[in-house]
């Protein structure tokens, strides 16, 4: 709250409660918000939009990037493997296209056959032939499987009918995975044999496990069925159900994001690979495919951040700053107005005052020779009865025109000198001049005034209506400040060879600490609401500064005032 | 010694000289500055005084035309306007040695006259 309020700027509570509605010409908190917010909005929008914009273009291009390059492996792959059966099978064909049925029948024939396609093309485990009756006639290989009927099995009668066949991977009657290609041979009368060979899994298996992919990839053939057809590192052992859903058909490679049952996105490349069972699978982990990403993120948000933060600073700062100086500079020219109506009320007075004198001055002085010239009439002429008795009357009329000439002649005295005119003149003069308007208010609240300005205190060149002013304002508010009975010491002297000071010092009431280092402000009260302006001071402050002079303040609560006003002794020459 | 009064206010001068007269002192009175103009043609006076505001003229005016018809005549300001404090100016600015200021205690007035015709 202390901190809030400690660089809570000045304009923030004020109030114009002083310069009325008409002279109050800004809504300082209003233009702050409008400045801040307005400047907010206009940096801080454009910004922020950007920074999502290539946010969200960023993320994508890294997110496309990766399923481009996914997309890739699995078509190459699916490519290569696609190439290791097909050229089996072409070996096979050849094998097929090359041979007649009696010479495969032979098995001497057909185990060279096997010797030649293990060393020329690789791969092969055995090599059988089957009569379309199902019954395996030749077999060349590890196992016995001479003599086994196939006739019921779905993969012979699919080859029968299909006359080229792929397998799934399978234990069959051998007990060992293996994948089986078969081809039908046809004679112009109709089926003849079918040539069928197992395929090594080994090096089937190492066409995938040798692959290198990032982000903990996992590269393996599925059945249509999501039976794994080659080890999985993550998803599962050979013959078991993939831990996946099987992706629906798609002739082209395809890339899916997926979440698997614990929440962790994946990215699936597949491909069904042509004329085989086989699905091809690449799994990768989104998570550590993205991580450059999402340190890049970090740095990016950061950025932003501080970005805003100094922005907001920026603007707090510079708006709060020019939002002051138009404060303080229509502070300024709320007082100068205030100044200039006090002046010009000054003045009017003045003239109201000075044109009264004038009026009253010939009448009265008509008053003063009628009866002079009936107390000349009394004086000269002997033996008037009652003489004396009407002596009295006459005395008191003249001695009061003259009281009132006195008057009059103070009055046009001090309305003379509301113009500026610089002039010699002599503080002791003025001093008197002043305190003859408050000696009535002296009197009445017994308030002793005593003035000691040394006779030989050099006369200074001034303007008389300004120290008018300054004096006739230092004194009323010694005035009241002072209780009655009170003592007001005005005193002078000079202050080196160029100044000389005079105190006006009262022992009323005193001025608290905190509220000493205020009083010259504009506004600033403690009998606001008693028909203060809270200007006085700051007049009589700006009045001493015109004149080239200083005036300084000592307090003691209790004990009393004392303002001190320096003046040079000679004006400075300038420009008016 | 002859004085010419010289005010727009009739009630004014017309007491003063009666008052003057009963101290021996022979004053006339105008009230404008063409009769003023035209009693010193008539007659001869040592001494003027004037009201520095007159229909017609401002004293210094009429001061600077009588000076011219009779050379050598005194004269003494007289205001409602001003202070004892504008005493010195007013008189420096007219070229008077007395601007005196109404009401004016008549004794004090003849003693200025009687200092002035004594230079």
């Amino acid at each position: 709250m202390s901190i809030l309020k400690r660089i809570k700027p000045a304009f923030w509570d004020h109030q114009d409660l002083i310069s009325g509605p008409h002279k109050a010409l800004f809504n300082f908190r209003r233009i702050w918000y409008a400045t801040v917010l307005l400047t907010s909005a206009v940096v801080l929008l454009p910004l922020i939009t950007m920074a999502v914009i290539d946010y969200k273009v960023t993320q994508h291009n890294i997110e496309s990037a990766i399923l481009l390059r996914t997309a890739r492996l699995v078509s190459n792959t699916q490519r290569t493997i696609s190439f290791f059966l097909d050229e089996r099978r072409a070996a096979l064909r050849f094998i097929e296209q090359d041979n007649t049925c009696e010479e495969l029948k032979d098995p001497e024939r057909l185990t060279s056959l096997l010797e030649h396609l293990k060393k020329g093309v690789g791969g092969f485990v055995d090599l059988g032939i089957i009569e379309f009756s199902g019954l395996h006639v030749n077999y060349a290989g590890p196992y016995n499987l001479q003599g086994v009927n196939y006739s019921r099995q779905q993969w012979f009668k699919e080859v029968m009918e299909r006359g080229v066949y792929t397998s799934d991977v399978f234990l069959g009657f051998r007990r060992t995975p293996h994948l089986v290609v078969a081809i039908r041979h046809d004679l112009p009368e109709g089926p003849c044999y079918v040539l069928r060979a197992s395929l090594d899994m080994e090096k089937f298996n190492d066409l995938l496990s040798n692959l290198e992919m990032a982000g903990r990839g996992d590269a393996f053939l599925i059945n249509r069925e999501g039976l794994l057809q080659t080890p999985s590192l993550y998803h599962g052992k050979v013959f078991e159900k993939v831990s996946l859903p099987v992706p629906e058909y798609a002739p082209r490679t395809r890339v899916l994001e997926w979440k698997n049952a614990s929440g962790l996105p994946l990215i699936i490349g597949y491909r069904y690979i042509a004329d085989t069972p086989f699905i091809l699978m690449v799994v990768k982990q989104k998570e550590v495919l993205m991580k450059p990403w999402y340190e890049t993120r970090i740095e990016l948000i950061g950025f932003l951040l501080a970005s805003i933060t100094i922005v907001l600073i920026v603007i707090l700062g510079g708006g709060t700053y020019l939002v002051n100086r138009i404060y303080l500079a229509d502070q300024r020219r709320v007082m100068i107005l205030h100044e200039v109506e006090y002046s010009n009320k000054m003045a009017s007075i003045g003239r109201l005052a000075a044109g009264v004198a004038h009026e009253i001055n010939n009448p009265l002085a008509i008053i003063n020779e009628k009866a002079g010239l009936i107390k000349d009439l009394l004086s000269l002429k002997e033996g008037f009865a009652d003489k004396e008795q009407l002596l009295d009357p006459i005395n008191s009329i003249l001695a009061s025109v003259e009281r009132c000439g006195r008057i009059t002649r103070r009055l046009l005295g001090f309305a003379r000198h509301m113009d500026v005119s610089i002039q010699t003149v002599n503080l002791g003069d003025i001093v008197q001049g002043v305190l003859d308007f408050l000696d009535k208010e002296a009197e009445y609240r017994s308030i002793a005034v005593s003035v000691d300005i040394p006779g030989d205190l050099p006369a200074i060149e001034s303007d008389r209506g300004k120290l008018q002013q300054i004096f006739l304002n230092l004194i009323n508010n010694a005035f009241a400040a002072m209780e009655d009975n009170g003592h007001l010491a005005i005193t002078a002297k000079t202050e080196g060879r160029d100044f000389v000071s005079i105190t006006v010092a009262d022992d009323g009431c005193g001025i608290p600490e905190n509220d000493l280092k205020r009083i010259f402000e504009p506004f600033f009260s403690t009998k606001i609401g008693s028909g203060g302006t809270g200007l006085g001071l700051s007049i009589t402050y700006g009045l001493v500064q015109e004149l080239g002079g200083k005036i300084s303040v000592q307090s003691e609560v209790g004990k009393g005032t004392s303002f001190t006003i320096t003046l040079p002794l000679k004006q400075e020459q300038k420009e008016r | 010694m002859r004085v010419l009064l010289v005010d727009d206010e009739k009630e004014l001068v017309t007491t003063m000289a009666q008052r003057l007269a009963l101290r021996g002192i022979d004053a006339d009175w105008v009230t404008s500055c063409e009769d003023a103009l035209k009693s010193v043609e008539a007659e001869s006076y040592d001494i003027a005084i004037l009201d520095v505001k007159i229909p017609g003229l401002s004293g210094i005016e009429l001061k600077k035309k009588l000076e011219e018809k009779c050379p050598g005549m005194k004269f003494i300001f007289m205001t409602g306007h001003g202070s004892e404090k504008d005493y010195k100016e007013g008189a420096a600015e007219a070229g008077v040695e007395y601007y005196l200021v109404k009401p004016i205690n008549i004794e004090f007035l003849i003693e200025k006259m009687h200092k002035v015709l004594e230079k």
